[in-house]
């Protein structure tokens, strides 16, 4: 046997026969991810007077398959934003990881809490992380390596203004008083802007009714998406912080028009 | 054969594999829906027409008459939603004048599946059906493959999901008249300002067992910005490099002109049409 | 079923070209690529007047069918010496892929301020111009997709508009319009900005007729062309609504302008 150094810890060539390096091999094209493989739907979320509601279903599909059902797809950041991920699910972990390691560097830097100013003044904000996100995601998308996802970050501004932006896999950003991605856009966002169709809107808007209207967005959502889910995330983002609830239910779903339905076409019983 | 026209099909495929690309047709992109209510049927459509990004007719219409009591709304491309309805509603008046009873919406449904399953979805028809004929009040969408679907609230085109998603929040079973057309011109500018295929006007078609009315233009919630500035050129502006004009009485030295008497148009007009009885 | 057994799709080509027509890869999969472009719709324009320039745009922001946002600028104030750009002298505009506008924006933008603090002056609109081809034409081979037009006063305070392809290549206009619409608008404003195809009446016969004298446009005039071209462009562009946004350059300052355009 191999007593020298080098050997120890690694498998025995005689027993497990050569290692196999040619994976590591550095020469020929580098190979990216190319296309989103386990994927979560629709982010949706809606601003209201002190603040911005945020939700997601709990659901991570394989194609049609629907294969997780227990995916937590909101995040809180710094106790003070949270962020909604729409897309790829492995590139959605490779950014919550990275914005740990953003958070525990940021919190080196912070000015301890205060119990006038309970959320760490003086760090990373909502716009500030979108900020950032949108630049990570342009750069990704300019080494032809991108990260397959649509974001939504929610939170408040550097003037403790509701903030709620969207930042996607090419990293074009916008705002707007309701967002929504994924089907959420074609189904939510219709119903979202009948509440908030501006700015002042948004501004009239409860904390109730906004999260009224989210849970509302989400049952659509559920009754017309073939890859969504009936439990679902909800997170609300005020000056007092964020409180997010993982493991809700859609209530007060309605299938009755089903039973007066015989067939497609010609059919009556 | 009767039906289309295959001839040109090779010499398409090789034009267009060596770069040419097809003409463009005018498409719908579209919000249709239809809703039934207690006594009869609603449909709507917005009336924007487009042609790839721009607006090529701004007040449409895009509710189709197939017979007194039967209606479709259409999406897809505008030609085929146009032909496919007027073939079919001639057909359903063939009929209805053979059998002497009223058309069901069945027969149109069933027609018009028939017709498209046979052109495999190269006809792209998209449409509502809806109508109230002796066995009930009827409500289908029929795809350009020609699959059908019976809902008692349906919507289609570009901006289904804008309109559906009103019909998810607010529909709910046995509605009036005027809830129904409510929900329904609802669901069309739910369309109309979030789909960028759909805008302009709301037109409503209301059908029940006794009669159909049409609304056309229902809301106007689109209408135009009067221009802050007149255009109008002082005439002479347009410069005219050459001006040559044709009297009546000089058009006989560039055509042949011959005068109809009026005995002999009405002699080709003669034969009446024979109906069986 | 003789005519069926000609198409080609389904017996394989019975006629010879370099490229029969694509059909899907093995078992109908797909291959899915990444596409790096996309297009997000809009319309930009600017008119230089004698001691102004007018830039416009509109703030829908689009993706395919669907409208992202309402307000979403496409004006910026380039190279203030502040976060709200107050002391800034030149505007840009971009259209097209918006991250790609928005990341030309912000070079441009640094590249201003960088110039104000080692010059203790503001950048010449013409020396800004010249810097924004050069910025493009160094992505030649991964452009930015941006249809960019750049509007200040130039040295003598006289009206400067500056408009540039994707890659760089620019020219000094009095008048242009970018984006979606821009063949809605620019033919307006050929017209009613330099007068082209208007002659006096009157003043001659056919090619002797005399063009109508061009003449400086006032502001109100030019805000006016401004505001009908844009209703005009959301009449027949999808793409184009929701919101107007206007910048007006003159030796005092930026005003900015915002007016709203139909929603559908």
């Amino acid at each position: 046997m191999d007593h020298r150094p080098q050997a120890w810890g690694r498998p025995r060539d005689d027993v497990y026969g050569a290692y196999d390096a040619s994976y590591l091999q550095n020469s020929g094209p580098k190979t990216v991810t190319q296309s989103p493989v386990v994927t979560g739907t629709s982010v949706i979320a809606i601003k209201f007077n002190e603040g911005v509601v945020i939700a997601a279903d709990n659901l991570a599909s394989y194609g049609s398959l629907a294969r997780f059902t227990d995916v937590k797809r909101l995040r809180v950041f710094l106790d003070s934003s949270v962020v909604g991920f729409g897309g790829d699910v492995s590139d959605m972990q490779f950014l919550d990881r990275h914005l740990n390691e953003l958070a525990i560097d940021e919190a080196y830097d912070a000015a301890e809490p205060t119990p006038e100013t309970p959320t760490s003044p003086g760090t990373l904000n909502a716009a500030n992380l979108h900020k950032y996100l949108q630049k990570l995601m342009y750069r990704r998308r300019n080494d032809f390596d991108p990260l397959w996802n649509q974001i939504l970050v929610a939170g408040l501004d550097a003037a403790s203004k509701p903030f709620l932006a969207s930042v996607d896999l090419r990293g074009t950003a916008f705002t707007s008083p309701s967002l929504a991605t994924g089907f959420g856009s074609a189904l939510a966002q219709p119903i979202m802007r009948k509440y908030a169709a501006t700015e002042e809107d948004a501004a009239r808007l409860t904390r109730e009714q906004a999260v009224d209207v989210v849970k509302e967005c989400m049952k659509v959502l559920f009754y017309r998406d073939a890859r969504s889910l009936d439990k679902y995330s909800i997170a609300v983002v005020t000056k007092a912080g964020v409180e997010l609830k993982e493991n809700e239910q859609l209530e007060r779903q309605s299938w009755a028009f089903a039973e007066r339905i015989k067939g497609y076409g010609t059919q009556t019983v | 054969m009767p039906g289309f026209d295959f001839s040109n099909y090779n010499r398409n495929a090789a034009l267009c594999a060596r770069g040419m690309s097809l003409p463009k047709a005018t498409s719908t992109g579209t919000t249709i829906v239809g809703c039934i209510f207690d006594g009869g049927v609603v449909i709507a459509a917005d009336t924007r027409a487009t042609s790839g990004p721009i607006v090529a007719d701004k007040n449409c219409e895009k509710l189709h008459y197939i017979s007194p009591n039967i209606w479709c709304a259409g999406a897809g491309t505008a030609a085929d939603t146009e032909f496919t309805t007027a073939l079919i509603s001639s057909q359903l008046e063939l009929h209805s004048l053979s059998t002497g009873r009223k058309p069901r919406v069945v027969t149109c449904m069933t027609l018009l599946k028939q017709h498209l399953f046979r052109y495999q979805g190269h006809i792209g028809a998209y449409l509502v059906v809806a109508g109230v004929d002796p066995t009930g009040t009827h409500l289908f969408t029929v795809h350009a493959h020609g699959s059908t679907d019976k809902l008692p609230y349906v919507t289609m085109g570009s901006g289904s999901l804008a309109a559906m998603s009103v019909f998810e929040t607010l529909w709910k079973p046995s509605m009036t008249r005027d809830e129904a057309v409510e929900l329904c011109s609802q669901a069309i500018q739910s369309g109309i300002f979030n789909d960028l295929g759909s805008g302009s006007n709301v037109d409503v078609a209301i059908i029940t067992a006794d009669k159909t009315t049409l609304k056309r233009n229902y809301v106007k919630p689109n209408e135009r910005v009067p221009k802050l500035r007149s255009y109008v050129f002082r005439r002479g502006t347009t410069a005219v490099l050459n001006e040559k004009i044709i009297r009546k009485e000089d058009l006989g030295n560039y055509v042949s002109v011959h005068e109809l008497s009026t005995a002999a148009a009405e002699e080709g007009g003669d034969d009446k049409m024979e109906v069986d009885t | 079923m003789a005519m069926f057994s000609q198409n080609p799709i389904m017996n394989g080509p019975s006629y010879s070209f370099n490229d029969a027509p694509r059909v899907n890869g093995p078992e109908g999969a797909r291959q899915h690529r990444f596409d790096p472009y996309t297009d997000n719709g809009g319309s930009t324009l600017a008119i230089a007047g004698a001691d102004f320039t007018i830039m416009a745009g509109d703030t829908r922001l689009t993706s395919g069918y669907s409208i992202n946002s309402r307000h979403h600028p496409k004006l910026f104030k380039i190279g203030g010496t502040t976060a709200d750009q107050k002391d800034a002298t030149i505007v840009l505009s971009v259209v097209g892929f918006m991250a790609d506008g928005e990341a030309l924006k912000e070079r441009l933008d640094t590249i201003c301020k960088m110039y104000r603090y080692r010059h203790g002056k503001p950048m010449s609109v013409k020396a800004c111009a010249q810097r924004l081809s050069t910025i493009l034409y160094q992505k030649r081979f991964f452009p930015y997709y941006a249809y960019a037009i750049l509007g200040g006063l130039d040295e003598e305070g006289k009206g400067a508009v500056y408009s540039y392809d994707p890659v760089g290549s620019y020219e000094r206009e009095q008048c242009r319009a970018g984006g979606a619409a821009a063949s809605l608008i620019m033919p307006f404003l050929d017209n009613q900005v330099n007068f082209k195809n208007q002659y006096e009446p009157g003043s001659g016969e056919g090619h002797a007729l005399q063009e109508v004298a061009r003449r400086p446009l006032t502001r109100n005039e030019v805000e006016t062309l401004v505001k009908d071209a844009f209703d005009g462009a959301v009449e027949r562009h999808i793409e184009v609504g929701d919101g107007l946004q206007m910048m007006v350059i003159t030796s005092t300052g930026i005003e900015e302008i915002l007016l709203p355009l139909k929603k559908d």
